[in-house]
């Protein structure tokens, strides 16, 4: 396969792919459908859906409800569990055959997969894991805005003269729109592409972790770093992280402690978090771990040392020790909140 | 077991970052090779110890990324390529996976091409499923367990590590695995693997060997990059100043805190 140029006045419409996960579909599908129908606005054409997966019809229902003008439905056995290969031959033929200008996917660790795979293929650019997208109505180029270097700088990416742009999107950038039951749209079917025999993958389980911690759609992440000082210690986070229905989070010095397992690390070498609250309990605020946590929406940093450069991006602070803090603090919230 | 392992010379993650007239400036910084490919090394170490065969470290990059493989060489890799040319330059992740592909269908005999997760300093994440794509191979990614792996059954079973929840997979080989941070520790270079990797010799292939071996000029580059960085800065700061708390006792600061986090309404 080679780079070709495309035409970019062939190329119309905004497509989202719709993640389908244990017959739910991800938020950040949602969040981008109402992005895409933004979007679409701006550059008067329709918005377009990609389901798949096996027993996913009910999807395709409330994709119209969120955005979409017209669903492509693949509902098949072998679409059951995401595997990457029949999910890129079959999004890669149904984008040479309509030819949308714009395909947006949630930076999910699928949804990376697939927009690499698919771009790769398709022979054009991606940007990937982005906080901004923005069109420009004349040219209906797309202007992505991702982070690189751990966070310290964010980069601008066009993809000029090659369709469709391809863009995976960051969980949380965008806002959930209310879905409205009452539009209506197409729902079209398409069959797969690839039969079981030509799937080189096969899924033999999937073991839930214990907990099930999921940073990235997490609203509250309790993190805990060299100040926590032992496996214990991150008990009491957890009682918060639980009272808030949040998700406990860790920085890389708690992790390579052996206090924490690594899926809870936040940071340049962990996940990039976007929570509405970080409480930063312990954590001096490295680069790398500020890199994975500074576009949360509020931060707390409660930390011994008053110098912590955590305390720099912080909305609130606590000058103390946290384990006095933390239990009070959840004690106080469970009496405010009467639970 | 052959296995080619992709590493990456990249910015050192503790320099400080410089950014002028909306470009990044690179020129000065100290480099390291991205944590992640160290894991990949490794990992390809240990399954060359327990089924034996070749280990290749592949770069591309600047004359800098010779420096990535000789690590890789004191690690205990058993041959290096260099992929420079500057018909390589502005290559974009696209353009780094065409150009990577290429380089391994020349090297030909694998059972296995490693990478990282991502790089450090792209962060893109794309490049692994995309040399996959290329290559028409299953891709298996964010793999902190190779549980099996059998090159004579051309058969490889791996746990990847997903969001809350970890997923086994079994694939046919050849396939590409990208590594998450903790599936090893990587060992450290000895003296004598720093000393071999001294006197081992490492080619550099340019775009014309690719070419003679069959691909496309097209691809590379900047010109064969069908993305563009228009911009680069800094990130906004974070609006206003902390907002200390402060009080007698622990429970009085937790009370004026859990009073505040609940003005906000997000819980």
């Amino acid at each position: 396969m080679t780079l070709q140029k495309h035409d970019p006045e062939a190329y119309r419409g905004v497509w989202v792919w719709v993640e389908e996960e244990g017959g739910r579909a991800h938020p950040v599908s949602w969040e981008l459908l109402g992005q895409a129908r933004k979007m679409a606005q701006t550059l008067e054409t329709p918005v377009s859906a990609v389901v798949m997966g096996s027993g996913v019809e009910a999807l395709a229902g409330q994709a119209i409800a969120y955005g979409a003008d017209t669903v492509y439905l693949a509902d098949e056995a072998t679409l059951g569990t995401f595997r990457l290969e029949p999910y890129a031959a079959l999004l890669v033929k149904l984008v040479q055959e309509h030819r949308p200008e714009i395909l947006l996917l949630g930076a999910t660790t699928r949804g990376r997969d697939l927009a690499a795979a698919v771009a790769a293929e398709l022979g054009t650019g991606l940007a990937a894991d982005c906080t901004g997208l923005e069109v420009e109505p004349g040219t209906r180029i797309l202007r992505a805005t991702r982070p690189a270097l751990g966070g310290n700088v964010l980069s601008t990416v066009v993809i000029p003269r090659h369709r469709p742009q391809v863009a995976s999107v960051r969980p949380r950038v965008f806002e959930l729109p209310a879905p409205d039951p009452a539009r209506s749209g197409q729902v079209v079917r398409v069959p797969a592409v690839l039969p079981e025999e030509a799937i080189p993958t096969r899924v033999l389980e999937v073991v839930r972790e214990e907990g099930g911690v999921n940073l990235t759609e997490a609203r509250v992440i309790v993190s805990g770093g060299r100040g926590v000082g032992s496996a214990e210690g991150f008990r009491p986070l957890q009682e918060l992280a639980d009272l808030l229905g949040g998700a406990v989070g860790a920085s890389r010095s708690a992790v390579d402690q052996g206090w924490i397992s690594y899926p809870h690390q936040v940071g340049q070498t962990g996940v990039t978090v976007r929570p509405d609250l970080y409480i930063a309990c312990g954590i001096s605020g490295a680069i790398q771990h500020v890199a994975g946590m500074r576009t949360s929406r509020y931060i707390v940093a409660i930390n011994k040392d008053p110098e912590a450069p955590i305390f720099q991006i912080a909305d609130y602070g606590v000058v103390g020790d946290l384990k006095a803090i933390v239990p009070a603090l959840t004690r106080a919230l469970r009496e405010k909140m009467g639970k | 077991m052959n296995a080619i392992v992709c590493v990456k010379q990249v910015p050192d993650t503790e320099a400080p970052v410089k950014v002028q007239e909306g470009k990044l400036v690179l020129a000065g910084m100290p480099t390291m090779v991205n944590v992640f490919d160290e894991y990949a090394i490794e990992e390809a170490l240990l399954w060359r110890e327990k089924l034996g065969g070749k280990v290749t470290a592949l770069s591309m990059g600047p004359a800098e990324a010779i420096e990535a493989l000789k690590k890789a060489l004191a690690m205990g890799v058993d041959e290096a390529i260099l992929l420079s040319d500057p018909a390589f330059e502005g290559a974009d992740a696209w353009s780094t996976a065409y150009t990577l592909a290429q380089a391994i269908r020349k090297i030909g005999t694998y059972d296995l091409i490693l990478f990282g997760k991502q790089s450090t300093d792209g962060s893109t994440g794309i490049v692994g499923p995309a040399v996959a794509r290329f290559l028409g191979l299953p891709a298996l990614t964010y793999v902190f367990k190779v549980r099996a792996l059998d090159p004579a059954a051309k058969k490889i079973t791996v746990e990847r590590l997903l969001e809350g929840r970890r997923e086994v997979v079994e694939s046919a080989l050849p396939a590409v695995v990208t590594v998450v941070k903790d599936i090893n520790q990587p060992r450290y270079p000895t003296l004598l693997g720093i000393r071999k990797a001294a006197r081992t010799p490492i080619p550099t292939w340019g775009a014309s060997d690719l070419v003679a071996a069959g691909a496309d000029p097209a691809g590379f580059g900047l010109e064969g990059s069908p993305s563009r960085v228009e911009r680069v800065e800094y990130p906004p700061a974070r609006a206003g100043k902390v907002e200390l708390i402060t009080g007698e006792t622990p429970e009085e600061v937790a009370a004026l805190l859990a009073e505040r986090l609940l003005s906000l309404k997000v819980l």
